[in-house]
Formats: structure tokens, C-alpha cells, sequence
């Protein structure tokens, strides 16, 4: 229905480029004048490195970057799927109980202006030097994204079903399975999704705060040498994780949910 | 306030004293009346005069402010709740079901195994004109399939009293005369006792064996008609009928129209 009568006559490549070449060319056009300032004004490589340069290192530095990376992934991915976890675990517990709702809901959404970043190091502190202060900093990245998410959409579920479903011998878990949890899903996902983008971001946070590898620690070993190729190689790396992680979601999402493309609950 | 046509003798719905408010909103005052089983009763209103409050409270979904509401001498909230089925306005289908699946779901609700709710809500859909669509999305339905799925749904509830809360009103004109003889031709078939609310005259005559009237808020009965009209002719023929026109423009005195 948003789509225009025109587009439906087009064929799937069509479309594609329809969708895609737009962007596309912005960024071809942004890294060509990147290139272009970066030749002209011969700036040093230690300040701001050109593409040619970057792509270079991350041929030449690839199976390092991918030994970093996969720390850092595994990180991102243990968090993330904690977050998950426990963001449908605090949304389920705040939609069933009045108490939790009353009691716990107003200090969850207090708990956000505690920036998560300080808290790293005392993660650190707390649970040395392995993979887990990594994986709380993510769980806490991606964890209010997808509760809020949760709680919104098992909240936003419309009360006519629910009345409907009541005349139809529903229990209270009949109407929670049937009714507010797929008809929550879209407003899930879209949590998860946000939640996905924050976990690479995370994890190199958590590196930050100390670690022995993974991307983020490459970054700062690369910035103390004034490698700036190599920093923005990590960039680049983190980056298609963030978006990877983020497709993924997307992916899942259209084949749990594929009715909510067709407009949801009428 | 007796009926004389109804189609059985024993009382099944018995209204006593009716008073419900909304804060300090009255939405209905002294409602009595009594629906006899398998007796089709429709109630007519202006926007806004507690029919649906009327419905909510025989449903078991509230529980009015003063007066009784007995189903078979069953008082309590719960009791009415296990009795009656609800068909609302909008079909409120789930997208993420096919048809039979959102028919056959009050047989979930009840603990039934999937497929063996689908299998009995099958032969429904071969005789209510819509086999071939058992495995259609709500999205790939028209407005009137949808709202036959939505009836077959309460019916498939398997309840003796069926509360349907104006169900053509999202209709248009012509969808909703020809699902007004579907649904006729429905209740022929599988006899219930049904409430049907409506802010259409014409419909409620068609359909139900009695029409109360009621006023505009706060909401009470105005008037009681008897609908003794022929049940097997065309539609057409009924509706253009001296008798149908009789009783068409004492509800719509009575409605102060």
C-alpha cells in the first residue's frame, strides 16, 4: 500500500537498484574526495590516512583483524544474547506483576542516566581481565533498548482482544501466547535491533576499560604507534560488525514476523 | 414486557434493575428485560446510550453498579463469562493466524491440540461458503470474508449465547446486506440465543425475533417491538413489506428520529 502503482510493474533488480544505488553512490563519491583531499594536500599518514591506504593495511593486516575481531564478535554476541535473554525476562516479569511494575520499571528507566561507559572499569574491578566484564558492558549496552522495547509492546497490546479473547475461554497465559506476545514482536524487534547495533560498540568499550586483545585493543595498541591506518582499519571492522549483527536481527525478523509487513493488528 | 413469538418457553438471560455509571456518567438506568433461549433480540440506540455497556455486563466483562444479571440463574461474572461468546465491531483478527486457525481458537484456548481444532473447525468453513479460504491470511480476505471468519470464530466458542456488538457496522452498504442474510441463514442453521447490538433499524428487524429501543444517555428502554416478520422471503420483498415499514418508523419514533 506505501509503495507507488509504478513500482509494482518493475522487476526485483529494478527495485534493488531503486533501493541501493542512491547510497551507494554518496559513499563511492565520499571516499573518492576523501582520497582526492588526502593526495592534494599531502597529509601525513599518521594524521588522517587515505582509503587507498586503509584498504591496503587491511589487506596486509587481515588475518590479525579477523583474530581481533572474532574476540571481539564473541563478546558482542555472549552480551548481546544475555541482553536478550533478560530484557524478555525483566519485560515478561513487569507485564504479569503490578509489583515489579510499580517497584522496578520507574528505577529501570532511572538506571539510564547512569552512563553505562564509566561503569566499564569497575566491571574490570569486579570481574578481571577475561571475556565477562566485556560481556556485562554489552548486556548493559543493548539490554534497555530491548526491555523498553518489551514492556511497550506488551503494554501498546489493544484491550479489545484481550475482552475478545476472554469470551473465548482464554487463560491468562492463552491470551499472553496467543494475543500480547506476537502482537508484541514487532515493537520487540525493533529493541533487538537497536540492542544489536550497541553490542559491537560495546564490547569495544569493555576492551577499552582493559583487555589483551580483540579490536578495541588493537585500537589503542595502533593509535600509541601513530598507525592510523590500522585504527581506521579497526573502525571499518567494527563498523560491518555493528551492521551484521544489525542484518542478522532484520533477517530473523522477517521470517518470524512476516505478517507485521502487511500492517500488524487491524 | 413478555414475548409472545419468541421460539422457546424457557428464560435464559434475565436483566433486573440495571444501573451502571462511568464516574459520575450514568450510561444506564433501570434496564430490565429477558431473553428466552434461542430468541433473537436486538437493541437499538443512538451513539453513546450503554449498549455496549449492556453487552459488556451480560458478557461478564463488568459487572454493573446495581441490579442483577442472571444467565440461567448464574449471577456471578464468571458464570455469564463461560456462557457467552463476543463478536465485536472490528473482526480483530490475528494476522499472524490463517482463517481456520483464528476460527478454531476459543478450541485452543480450551487446551485443544492444533490440529484437531482445525479439523473440527473444517466443516464450518464448507458450510458457511467459505471453503478454500481456510488457509487464506487476514490481509488476503475482504472485509465481509473477514467478518465471516470473525463469526465462525464465535461460533466455534461452541457458547448457547452469542453477543454481537454491531458486527456489519465497518461494512458497506452492500457487503453488509448480503452478510445480513449469511448471518440469518447462519442462525437458521445453528440456532443461539443472540444479543445483537446495532445502530441500524433495518438490520435489527431483519435479524432478530424482538428490538428494543433504547434512549440516548443515560441509556433505557424506550420501546419493545415484536418482529413477527416472514423469515423465508427475499430480503427485498421484507423490507419494502407494509409490515416492515410499520415497524420501521415506530423504532425510529421511538429513537425521536
Amino acid at each position: 500500500m506505501s509503495e507507488r502503482p509504478s513500482h509494482s510493474t518493475k522487476g526485483g533488480m529494478r527495485r534493488f537498484l531503486d533501493r541501493y544505488a542512491p547510497p551507494a553512490i554518496v559513499v563511492v563519491i565520499t571516499i573518492a574526495l576523501w582520497e582526492l583531499i588526502i593526495q592534494v594536500f599531502d597529509v601525513p599518514t599518521y594524521i588522517w590516512s587515505a582509503p587507498s591506504l586503509i584498504a591496503k593495511t587491511m589487506q596486509e593486516e587481515f588475518s590479525d583483524l579477523l583474530g581481533h575481531a572474532w574476540v571481539t564478535l564473541s563478546e558482542a554476541l555472549v552480551g548481546f544474547f544475555f541482553a536478550v535473554v533478560l530484557g524478555l525476562a525483566f519485560g515478561f516479569l513487569v507485564h504479569f506483576s503490578t509489583i515489579a511494575r510499580r517497584g522496578l520499571y520507574p528505577l529501570l528507566i532511572a538506571s539510564q542516566s547512569i552512563p553505562t561507559v564509566v561503569l566499564a572499569p569497575v566491571f574490570v574491578l569486579v570481574l578481571g581481565f577475561g571475556i565477562w566484564p566485556k560481556v556485562a558492558v554489552v548486556a548493559l549496552f543493548c539490554f534497555f533498548p530491548i526491555v523498553v522495547g518489551t514492556i511497550d509492546g506488551l503494554m501498546g497490546v489493544d484491550r479489545e482482544y484481550v475482552r475478545m479473547m476472554l469470551t473465548l475461554d482464554a487463560t491468562r497465559m492463552g491470551i499472553f501466547r496467543r494475543v500480547e506476545f506476537p502482537s508484541a514482536l514487532p515493537q520487540i524487534f525493533t529493541g533487538v535491533r537497536v540492542g544489536a547495533t550497541y553490542a559491537a560498540i560495546g564490547a569495544v568499550f569493555g576492551e577499552w576499560a582493559g583487555s589483551q586483545a580483540g579490536l578495541g585493543w588493537q585500537m589503542l595498541q595502533a593509535k600509541g604507534r601513530l598507525d592510523t591506518a590500522l585504527v581506521f582499519a579497526d573502525i571499518v571492522f567494527i563498523t560491518v560488525m555493528a551492521l551484521g549483527l544489525f542484518g542478522l536481527v532484520s533477517l530473523v525478523e522477517r521470517l518470524t514476523i512476516p505478517w507485521a509487513r502487511k500492517g500488524g493488528l487491524t | 414486557m413478555s414475548s409472545a413469538s419468541a421460539p422457546a418457553s424457557t428464560a435464559t438471560i434475565d436483566l433486573r434493575g440495571i444501573h451502571h455509571r462511568f464516574g459520575e456518567l450514568v450510561v444506564l438506568t433501570g434496564v430490565d428485560f429477558t431473553i428466552n433461549r434461542h430468541e433473537r433480540l436486538g437493541i437499538v440506540g443512538p451513539s453513546g446510550c450503554g449498549k455496549s455497556t449492556l453487552l459488556s455486563a451480560i458478557a461478564g466483562l463488568i459487572q454493573p453498579d446495581e441490579g442483577t444479571v442472571a444467565i440461567d440463574e448464574l449471577t456471578t461474572a464468571e458464570q455469564r463469562l463461560r456462557r457467552c461468546a463476543l463478536m465485536p465491531q472490528r473482526d480483530l483478527l490475528l494476522p499472524w493466524r490463517t482463517a481456520i486457525d483464528n476460527a478454531a481458537i476459543a478450541l485452543e484456548n480450551r487446551g485443544m491440540k492444533r490440529e484437531q481444532a482445525r479439523e473440527r473447525t473444517r466443516p464450518l468453513f464448507e458450510r458457511f461458503g467459505l471453503a478454500e479460504f481456510e488457509e487464506r491470511t487476514p490481509a488476503e480476505l475482504s472485509g465481509g470474508m473477514r467478518q465471516r471468519v470473525a463469526f465462525l470464530r464465535t461460533l466455534m466458542a461452541e457458547k448457547d449465547i452469542l453477543l454481537l456488538d454491531e458486527p456489519f457496522a465497518a461494512l458497506d452498504s452492500i457487503t453488509r446486506s448480503g452478510m445480513q442474510e449469511w448471518l440469518l441463514s447462519a442462525l437458521e442453521q445453528e440456532p443461539r440465543t443472540v444479543l445483537l447490538v446495532t445502530h441500524d433499524v433495518d438490520e435489527a428487524l431483519l435479524l432478530t425475533h424482538r428490538v428494543i429501543v433504547m434512549s440516548s444517555r443515560p441509556g433505557r428502554i424506550v420501546r419493545t417491538l415484536e418482529t413477527d416478520l416472514p423469515r423465508d422471503r427475499p430480503r427485498r420483498e421484507v423490507v419494502t413489506s407494509p409490515g416492515f415499514a410499520h415497524l420501521k418508523e415506530s423504532a425510529l419514533e421511538a429513537l425521536e428520529l
